[in-house]
């Protein structure tokens, strides 16, 4: 899997860009190679989503997928290790717009809103999440990635770079 | 140790939420300075800039040491990588996330194709 050789043509892959856009907000960016409706299908029903949300290359993976794409409908998430994903869609738009709720944590959860924008059979699609405080945001950031079961291993690691690079700053 | 680690973390988006805090510690990348200097830059009082650089101080992302009656100015070796190490690692899940939904798409495109070609049979 990993041992993919390198000389092997493949597409290059469309960058993806977060940026915490302001003390409650974070915002996940990415174009994809298709039309919004293809895109918008793959986030809309359970058996395509569940393909790529728990990407094989980070090992995990999905038990269950409970998805009822519609005003008011509900989804669940189920990774291996018992860890849930749940809320109801509060906004639902084919092929351009997505908001949900995120009630795992319980009350003011924060709530994530997907647009899918089209140009030229390209989609431009932003991930919005609005989080209630920036407290909230902060625990969030650390909590889900504590929640992947890997973060301070790889923080290890990122430290350790960064610690080899002197500290340079990323020009670009 | 890991509530430790968080708390840190916590601690350096906190003090990285505010404007003033963000160029102060952008121009103490480029070079070291004492809070003089900081508060005549950023146009503000030495007590305004203090408390600035205290909040900085505390969340490991800057270093201040006093030498007779100057108080200077530095950026701390550690924290400001860990604070961007959460963005990073979220970043990179979601590209691992996307790169694997370029796959699916793919797929799809090539159903509808061969679902057109059906349809005009």
């Amino acid at each position: 899997m990993a041992a993919r050789k390198e000389s092997e043509p493949k597409p290059m892959k469309n960058r993806t860009t977060v940026e915490r856009k302001s003390e409650r907000e974070l915002i996940v960016m990415r174009t994809f190679d298709a039309p919004a409706r293809i895109v918008f299908e793959a986030w809309t029903k359970p058996d395509l989503f569940k393909r790529w949300w728990a990407p094989r290359s980070r090992g995990i993976s999905l038990v269950s997928c409970q998805m009822d794409v519609r005003v008011g409908g509900g989804y669940r998430l189920v990774f291996g290790k018992g860890m849930e994903f749940f809320g109801r869609y509060i906004e639902v738009t084919p092929h351009s717009r997505l908001v949900w709720t995120n009630d795992e944590g319980g009350e003011d959860g924060p709530v994530t809103t997907v647009t899918f924008e089209e140009k030229g059979g390209k989609t431009l699609l932003v991930m919005h999440e609005l989080y209630s405080s920036k407290e909230a945001l902060d625990a969030a950031g650390t909590g889900a990635a504590d929640g992947m079961g890997e973060l301070f291993g790889q923080l290890d690691e990122l430290l350790a770079t960064l610690g080899a690079s002197g500290g340079r700053v990323r020009s670009g | 140790m890991v509530q430790y680690t968080n708390v840190n973390l916590d601690t350096s988006f906190a003090a990285l939420s505010d404007v003033t805090r963000r160029g102060v510690l952008e121009q103490l990348i480029r070079a070291e300075a004492s809070i003089t200097e900081l508060a005549e830059k950023f146009n503000m009082t030495l007590t305004g800039m203090k408390k600035h650089v205290g909040v900085l101080e505390q969340a490991g992302l800057v270093i201040t040491q006093k030498v007779g009656r100057v108080r200077t100015c530095r950026v701390g070796p550690h924290r400001l990588a860990e604070a961007t190490a959460w963005l990073e690692k979220y970043r990179q899940l979601w590209a691992a996330r996307f790169d694997e939904l370029d796959g699916i798409i793919e797929d799809l495109k090539e159903r509808e194709k061969i679902d057109g070609r059906k349809k005009r049979e």
